[in-house]
């Protein structure tokens, strides 16, 4: 195969999979490097691409455990990224403003959701994949899939009532 | 009627029962400026769905460079040992060769020298013998000095 072919095939997805690895490494140079990573992989594995059925759910699970595999060796290596000097943008009382501020917590609230509901999320209201598509990637249950996904909405429900509710600090 | 079926759809929404087609007529509803004001808080969540999906990838992808860029210096580090080493081949041979060229010259001038002493020893021998002639003059010169 050539890298042309391989670029035909991957340049669909490969922004699928940097989103995803931004979602689950937060930082943005970390998940270029990863989604580099999975492409260089992905390339190496070029000669049996043409017989997975499904080469976007293939290099989207690649991406899953090579990203949880980091944040694996990254608490083990006691690196966790903090994230508490993130800076309040509370000088503009503007409403355009809010609406950016409002849209950033939604960011927030899904860094705090456990692994599996950020990924279900992203894959789902994201990505909007359909069901037997998540469950290929995350080598999950659709049931789990469903539930996983219901709690991490509702999650992200609850706490944006909250800060409505209470306004912005 | 309308804000009837958004809040029956958020309300499966919520319970992961909508389909991408329902999720699709959800986030358009959110995206619009009007909306019912007890579904506002609602409304970051959909609008940052939409607005994260627009980030891309931007770095670039640089295929097998990275894989080639090893595999390359292999290969050049084993021509750089094959050169390496046909110059050592090379210079070391002729350095062997001059050695031995030395060792040829020194023998020969060694045989040559020893043959030069040879031929100088054998002329002072026969030296030896004429002076013995001269000896035997001397004794019978004094032979006759005596009898006087």
């Amino acid at each position: 195969m050539k890298q042309s072919d391989f670029l035909k095939i991957v340049t669909p997805f490969q922004d699928k999979l940097f989103r995803m690895a931004k979602r689950l490494l937060v930082s943005r140079e970390e998940a270029e490097d990863a989604t580099q990573e999975i492409l260089l992989k992905l390339w190496s594995k070029s000669k049996a691409i043409s017989s997975y059925n499904n080469v976007e759910a293939f290099a989207m699970t690649m991406t899953k455990n090579f990203c949880l595999d980091r944040l694996k060796s990254r608490q083990a290596g006691n690196l966790k990224l903090v994230h508490s000097n993130y800076r309040e943008n509370n000088t503009s009382l503007q409403k355009q403003v809010e609406a950016i501020d409002s849209v950033n917590w939604v960011q927030r609230i899904m860094e705090e959701l456990p692994e599996q509901q950020k990924m279900v999320l992203q894959l789902r209201d994201i990505e909007e994949y359909d069901y037997e598509e998540i469950s290929e990637m995350l080598e999950m249950k659709p049931t789990a899939v469903r539930v996983a996904l219901s709690r991490a909405r509702k999650t992200v429900r609850e706490k944006l009532m909250e800060k409505h509710s209470y306004g912005i600090g | 009627m309308e804000l009837d079926r958004i809040e029956h759809l958020l309300k499966n929404y919520l319970e992961a029962k909508t389909s991408v087609a329902d999720e699709k007529i959800l986030k358009a509803y959110f995206s619009q400026d009007d909306i019912a004001p007890h579904l506002e808080a609602y409304r970051p969540m959909f609008r940052y769905f939409a607005v994260s999906k627009k980030e891309q990838y931007t770095k670039g992808v640089s295929l097998g460079k990275k894989k080639n860029a090893s595999k390359q210096m292999y290969s050049w580090l084993s021509v750089a040992a094959i050169a390496l080493l046909m110059v050592g081949a090379y210079f070391g041979k002729n350095y062997h060769e001059q050695q031995q060229l030395e060792k040829q010259k020194a023998e020969y001038a060694y045989q040559e020298t020893k043959k030069a002493l040879d031929l100088l020893a054998e002329n002072f021998s026969r030296g030896t013998e004429k002076v013995a002639y001269l000896n035997e003059f001397v004794e019978a010169k004094e032979k006759i000095y005596n009898k006087n």
